[in-house]
């Protein structure tokens, strides 16, 4: 580890965002962005908070370096607009 | 980048793409795929927003968020011990009290069902007795999850856990779950409600709502632990929806010790619906009896919901 | 003493503990009642109704969650005080071990009394030295004006920059808190003047937020600890100057880590802390009016442990008796164990262990020279085994 530690060992705010758990994943879940209603329950419901909206109301868009692949999403869509597929290698 | 950012800089992420660093609560935890209680930690932050303070308890929340040197948390956050997240809440607000720096902080505790209905039970106990304008928040996924599901006193009725097992001559847990809704009401607070993760946005309106009252404030969240209650991750919301549905986990306000905003509903789905979307209570479909006790956790929904007003004529 | 500034009165000790918080300007006090503490924050409680101390008092259903009340408001910035004794301070065991681990500057009056079991209200000090490795820095008063004296000492050490530990200060439980002596009072303004307010270096805050209490892996945690234990060493000379510029300020003496009464040419030198050593002065004067020579080196700081004033101390007595109101069960009186630590390594006297005075049983002059005569006995021989028990009753112990 480079940095020094801090005394009493008070860290950062907000800084878990370097460990990338998209590494974590088998399955990945790919959204149909001609059935999103944007509705957002599924960027509610994300663990990770993964899913955000895209701008101009488009859609949701995912992001991989934080999915871990759990498949919430695509459990609760209603428009059933998730597809949860094999991670490629 | 891997995502696309809006041009203004959104509140929400409903409203666009925020970089994981200006976020409340950044990607990157620990947390288990699925996990109902960091949902549900995450919803209870942007909620409150960032003129907020947090005391966590020790477990699940507090040791996948704050790996040294990394931290989830984008407020001031500050872990102490397993029970006294309460207590320690009561002095940050003396504290800002003390030094005029009180106005419009929200000060939450909060910690899991162990460290609220057993352990921290007599610190909470002191905090709303005192009258402190704090908001506990309890996520309850019914057992010590992060030491390896241990039985709490949350733990429901004939639940199967590592130190309740199922077993030749057990069904489990035979013990009820602690009501700690009730017991936080009855000290007399103005607003102790109940919410579940799988109803996200009643959660978030509840937390809103909870801070914009003066004075001690109580929420019981239930979120289902995939992991310890051995179920599938992709089933997390499901399940949470069930246990709601099926009167096992009413949703409910009391305010100023009078019951409302009960969650009603047209149809309650039976217990069954629910026990058997986890391996935590397999044992009631395989042991000889075991339909004797879904009727005995039957009667616990049953009760409820007479008690509560659930079922909608 | 020479030069008193301030108010002479005649007040309870704990009344002087209490006085002395005041001036210091706590911003948070939280405290459960335990005898013998009681007095004093009952006295701060009533300072608080009449407006008299702007704090904020929270009355809280433990002692844990008194330490944690403190705990959190020290993590948010503010000054703050409790106080407990015995079974209250063990309560708060977990939380010390906390607040010292998170380089809380939390002060702390702890009112020496026996502990459970058998239950016992009345003095003696296992309870503080049972807690000595948890990082708290440790010092001992022997009477009302030196009790009084060190909070603003303890607070100023404590909120130190280099520091940023907290201070446990101790008095003798109903020997010290529930007796009326002469002192003289601080002043308020002197006071403010040696104790500016306090500036935390971290805080909690939503305009800079920060992580406090994160999980710390086995790569990081010795380090950390490593840390802690390197502060706690240096503020040993922190300390030292604190106490030389309250002497400077207050018109007051003290040696910041012992005070030696007339042991520099001593044979047998006592060695104690607290206020049995007003005890001990007299029986070293009387001894040395019968033309023995005798001493004793008063420890002030017990942890950190001032090694080097200690071994200084004592090197050219024969024989020093460690005569202390507790015992480590298993092994001997907690500090002839250290005092021998410092001799750790070097040529040094003979040290010898008595436990006297456990549950507030008095500890007498005649007994004091009787130890001491005993103890010149002992020169040049090995020192037995077990502790010396003062003034056991024997004829009231069964057979084995």
């Amino acid at each position: 580890m480079a940095e020094k530690l801090t005394e009493g060992a008070v860290v950062k705010p907000a800084s878990t965002h370097v460990n990338k758990t998209g590494a974590w994943r088998s399955m990945r879940p790919v959204v149909d962005l001609e059935k999103c209603v944007k509705c957002y329950i599924c960027i509610d419901l994300c663990p990770e908070g993964a899913i955000s909206a895209l701008p101009e109301k488009k859609g949701v868009q995912v992001d991989y370096d934080y999915c871990k692949g759990c498949g919430i999403c695509s459990s609760e869509c209603p428009q059933k607009a998730y597809t949860m597929v094999p991670e490629e290698k | 980048m891997a995502t696309n950012a809006p041009a203004t800089k959104p509140k929400t992420l409903k409203d666009g793409y925020i970089p994981p660093a200006e976020r409340l609560f950044s990607p990157g935890h620990r947390g288990c795929a699925g996990c109902g209680e960091l949902l549900a930690a995450r919803l209870v932050i942007e909620a409150a927003g960032p003129n907020t303070i947090v005391a966590n308890s020790t477990g699940c929340l507090e040791v996948t968020t704050t790996p040294y040197p990394e931290s989830s948390w984008g407020v001031p956050w500050v872990h102490s011990l397993f029970e006294n997240s309460a207590a320690v809440a009561s002095g940050v607000e003396a504290a800002l009290k003390s030094m005029g720096r009180k106005e419009g902080v929200n000060i939450i505790a909060q910690g899991g069902d162990g460290s609220t209905v057993d352990i921290g039970l007599g610190l909470i106990s002191g905090m709303l007795e005192r009258g402190n304008d704090i908001l506990y928040v309890c996520y309850d996924n019914e057992a010590y999850m992060n030491t390896g599901v241990q039985r709490s006193g949350a733990t429901p009725f004939c639940a199967s856990t590592t130190t309740s097992p199922s077993g030749e001559q057990s069904f489990g847990n035979m013990r009820p779950k602690k009501p700690m809704v009730e017991i936080a009401a009855a000290h007399g607070i103005p607003y102790a409600a109940s919410a579940s993760v799988a109803y996200p946005r009643d959660l978030q309106k509840k937390v809103k709502k909870a801070l914009s009252i003066k004075g001690p404030k109580y929420l019981h969240i239930h979120v289902p632990c995939p992991t310890g209650w051995y179920a599938e991750s992709i089933n997390t919301i499901k399940i949470g929806k069930l246990a709601v549905d099926t009167g096992l986990f009413p949703l409910y306000e009391i305010e100023n010790g009078v019951v409302t905003g009960v969650k009603k509903a047209k149809v309650r789905p039976k217990v069954e619906e629910y026990l058997k979307t986890q391996n935590r209570f397999k044992h009631l479909f395989a042991k000889p009896g075991g339909d004797e006790v879904i009727k005995q956790i039957q009667a616990i929904a049953d009760r409820n919901a007479e008690r509560l007003g659930l079922d909608e004529k | 003493m020479s030069k008193l500034l301030g108010k002479k009165v005649v007040i309870e000790g704990s009344l002087a503990v209490a006085e002395a918080v005041k001036y210091c300007r706590p911003n948070v006090i939280s405290a459960y009642p335990i005898t013998p503490q009681t007095h004093i924050v009952e006295d701060l409680a009533q300072m608080v109704a009449d407006g008299e101390l702007k704090a904020e008092f929270v009355n809280t259903e433990s002692e844990f969650a008194a330490a944690s009340v403190v705990f959190g408001a020290s993590t948010a910035g503010a000054r703050t005080y409790t106080a407990t004794t015995s079974q209250g301070l063990f309560l708060m065991f977990e939380v010390l071990y906390n607040i010292a681990g998170s380089r809380l500057p939390i002060v702390l009056t702890c009112a020496n009394r026996a502990v459970s079991a058998p239950i016992s209200i009345w003095n003696d000090q296992q309870d503080s030295l049972a807690v000595r490795d948890a990082g708290w820095i440790q010092v001992f008063c022997e009477d009302a004006q030196e009790i009084h004296d060190f909070q603003p000492i303890a607070f100023k050490v404590a909120e130190d920059p280099k520091v940023r530990l907290p201070f446990m200060t101790m008095l003798d439980g109903f020997v010290n808190t529930h007796t009326y002596e002469q002192l003289v009072l601080m002043d308020q303004a002197l006071v403010d003047q040696y104790l500016p307010t306090y500036k935390p270096v971290v805080r909690l805050d939503p305009a800079h937020p920060m992580t406090f209490g994160a999980l710390a892996m086995p790569d990081v945690y010795h380090e950390i600890r490593y840390m802690l234990n390197r502060a706690l060493m240096g503020s040993m000379s922190v300390y030292a100057d604190a106490v030389k510029e309250f002497n400077e300020t207050f018109g007051r003496e003290y040696t910041p880590f012992l005070e030696e009464y007339r042991s520099e040419d001593a044979d047998v030198v006592m060695v104690s802390m607290g206020s049995l050593c007003g005890t001990i002065k007299d029986a070293v004067d009387e001894l040395r009016k019968e033309g023995m020579k005798v001493g004793l080196v008063k420890l002030r700081m017990h942890r950190p442990l001032p090694k080097t004033a200690i071994r200084k101390a004592l090197d050219r007595a024969s024989v020093v008796a460690v005569i202390e109101k507790d015992i480590s069960l298993g092994l001997e009186g907690i500090i002839a164990t250290d005092v021998r630590a410092t001799f750790a390594g070097h040529d040094g006297p003979n040290v010898l262990s008595y436990v006297a005075g456990l549950g507030g049983r008095d500890v007498t002059v005649p007994q004091l020279k009787t130890i001491m005569k005993e103890a010149a006995t002992w020169k040049g021989r090995e020192s037995p085994d077990e502790p010396f028990w003062v003034g056991l009753k024997r004829d009231i112990i069964p057979e084995v």
